[in-house]
């Protein structure tokens, strides 16, 4: 198994903030990586900083074998990284459609003479983008017309178009900001079954979530965040019993009984 | 569909009868002058359209869009009439006098260099920052015009430069009435048509951009720069080439006011000019090219219909002039602006986006 995206002491801090310190983590190709914490724990400024929205401070990353400290989102996106975000960030007045050949942007190279004269290479690149714009909104299952407007979609549709505008960027890591908040259970396991079937495309997954309980049946390993700092990695049951990650969700007064079964993700059992 | 193509056709073509029928129509029923008035609602609504592309399409608030028009306009006058020859005698003797079709190209790369000029170091601007630091371009350019007559008179200052060759087409001169199958065009109709010719060409370009994968991009970073740039769309470049764009119709209808006006000065190219083009564009339907026309159309004659019908009405009221229509037209117009923000938030024509998005709103509460 090949490392796809390696993280060697990432540190951010916001004024006297220490978001995050010392990061280490890595993310095999073809896996799925769960990152959980409590609130505030810095999983999304993990994912800003390796999206290229934060510069971070100290350490660097690694992705597809090219080293990043201080880049721009754009590159990273060209590099193969594809990201949605936790308070969805759709372009809202324009269509489903238009959201996902947007994604399609970096993959095409119509410029202004294109533009202009829509020659025969425009044509087709403009052709390919929205019938692959169109598979991709099947895909993720938006059944309604792809010329409603992004915002008249419904909130778990929103979610998923955020996920197939994503995956037109033709992502090696496709890194989802808790996808499943606000879905209810039925939405969380199509979610579910989407994204393991997105795993078998050849896309390795990162997601934020506090729904346990996907982690848990989704993911092949878990990084736990607390206050900026790693405090366990590994597969999900063995973070589970983790005290440390134990004691972080629930409070480090009592010492954690192996057998207890009061760990994360109980309610799952 | 061959049907609907069809109509599409009977369309264009009675569009096209009835432009063509527009300053003989005029002439006849309002006019010479009337005419010239036309020629110069075609101007504007070039100008609103160019400004459409920054404004409309990428959500680049610009205060400053006349100083692009001010730099074509000074292109053409200083190349194209004798100003050179009088201020560097020895350097041009005889002045320039480059043709107009030279300058329209100069003009347009000129005016889209200024446009990358302004748009870099604001790059990180968004909204009413971002408008008051336009704002401030287009006054520095206006201030310029009007200072460098010293040390070396470049610009000739407040006076301007007069004497500007008129545009010649295929070597006949716009200037004269001209006989063209024994019909005679007097100079404002050869300039009307050179004028929708080159408006006619401003729509299909912004159409193309519109509907394009450049379009979208800067549609993307109108809704969502953050989203934008983690698709991997390069704001930078894109902003850079929305103000070039539209800097470029600033330009190159500056080239074709210079040369019609046959005189410059700094006084055409001041703020209220600015916010006159961006009324246009926002009263009109922001993003909507027939919008954008429409806003222009109306905003570039009303001050006219005004001017010519205020004063008669009050003299046939109380056989005086009460009110001059130059402070009426103020009021009527802030009276506009405020009626249609309320009413018709998104503009007379709002965009296909925005209309359909405005209907959504109706069905579902």
């Amino acid at each position: 198994m090949s490392v796809l995206l390696e993280l060697s002491d990432i540190g951010k801090q916001f004024g006297g903030l220490a978001a995050l310190t010392n990061v280490s983590l890595h993310i095999n190709a073809g896996e799925i990586y769960g990152l959980i914490g409590p609130n505030g724990a810095g999983k999304t400024t993990l994912f800003n900083v390796i999206t290229g929205l934060y510069q971070l401070d100290s350490g660097k990353f690694n992705f597809a074998g090219h080293d990043y400290q201080s880049t721009k989102p754009h590159l990273l996106a060209q590099a193969g990284i594809a990201r949605t975000f936790q308070n969805i960030r759709l372009f809202a007045n324009l269509t489903a459609l238009e959201n996902v050949m947007i994604g399609r942007h970096q993959r095409t190279g119509a410029g202004v003479l294109g533009a202009l004269f829509r020659n025969k290479s425009t044509r087709i690149e403009e052709r390919l983008s929205a019938e692959r714009a169109r598979e991709l909104l099947r895909y993720v299952g938006i059944t309604k017309s792809s010329q409603t407007l992004a915002k008249n979609l419904s909130y778990g549709e929103q979610r998923r178009l955020e996920i197939a505008r994503a995956l037109a960027t033709e992502p090696k890591l496709l890194a989802l900001d808790e996808p499943a908040a606000g879905m209810n259970a039925t939405e969380t396991e199509s979610l579910k079954v989407l994204l393991q079937d997105i795993r078998t495309t050849g896309v390795t997954v990162m997601l934020i979530e506090h729904d346990v309980k996907l982690i848990m049946g989704l993911c092949d390993r878990v990084a736990v965040l607390d206050y900026g700092r790693k405090i366990a990695e590994g597969v999900p049951d063995d973070v589970r019993n983790n005290p440390a990650v134990i004691a972080a969700y629930l409070g480090a007064e009592e010492s954690p009984s192996p057998a207890g079964g009061r760990g994360v993700g109980g309610e799952g059992r | 569909m061959m049907n609907k193509y069809m109509n599409n056709k009977v369309i264009y073509f009675v569009l096209l009868a009835a432009l063509l029928a527009l300053p003989f129509a005029t002439d006849a029923l309002l006019g010479r002058g009337w005419v010239r008035i036309v020629d110069f609602a075609m101007l504007y609504i070039m100008l609103a359209l160019g400004l459409n592309i920054v404004v409309g399409y990428a959500g680049l608030l610009d205060l400053g869009y006349i100083a692009f028009f001010a730099v074509g306009a000074y292109c053409y006058a200083l190349t194209g009439s004798p100003h050179l020859a009088m201020a560097f005698p020895s350097l041009f003797p005889d002045g320039l006098h480059l043709s107009f079709w030279i300058v329209v190209p100069m003009a347009a790369l000129l005016a889209g260099g200024f446009g990358v000029l302004l748009g870099a170091p604001t790059l990180r601007l968004r909204g009413d920052y971002l408008a008051i630091v336009t704002l401030g371009f287009g006054e520095i350019i206006r201030i310029f015009m009007n200072n460098l007559n010293a040390p070396v008179n470049l610009t000739n200052g407040p006076q301007g430069i007069s004497r500007i060759d008129p545009i010649q087409v295929a070597g006949v001169s716009l200037n004269a009435t001209q006989e063209v199958f024994g019909i005679a065009l007097p100079s404002v109709h050869l300039y009307f048509y050179l004028f929708l010719s080159f408006a006619v060409l401003v729509v299909f370009v912004s159409q193309r951009l519109e509907k394009s994968r450049i379009g979208r991009a800067w549609m993307a970073i109108r809704e969502d720069e953050i989203a934008a740039s983690s698709m991997g769309i390069n704001t930078r470049n894109l902003k850079l080439l929305a103000f070039a764009m539209g800097a470029m119709f600033g330009g190159v209808s500056g080239t074709l006011f210079a040369g019609f006006q046959g005189f410059v000065s700094p006084e055409s190219f001041s703020l209220m000019e600015s916010v006159m083009v961006l009324c246009m564009v926002v009263l009109g339907g922001m993003g909507n090219i027939y919008g954008v026309i429409l806003g222009g159309l109306m905003l570039a004659l009303l001050p006219e219909v005004l001017r010519h019908s205020v004063v008669p009405l009050q003299q046939a009221m109380f056989g005086k002039t009460l009110i001059d229509p130059e402070s009426l037209r103020m009021l009527l117009f802030g009276t506009a602006l405020i009626v249609v923000m309320l009413y018709r938030p998104a503009g007379l024509w709002p965009s296909r986006v925005r209309r359909r998005e405005l209907d959504a709103d109706e069905v579902a509460p």
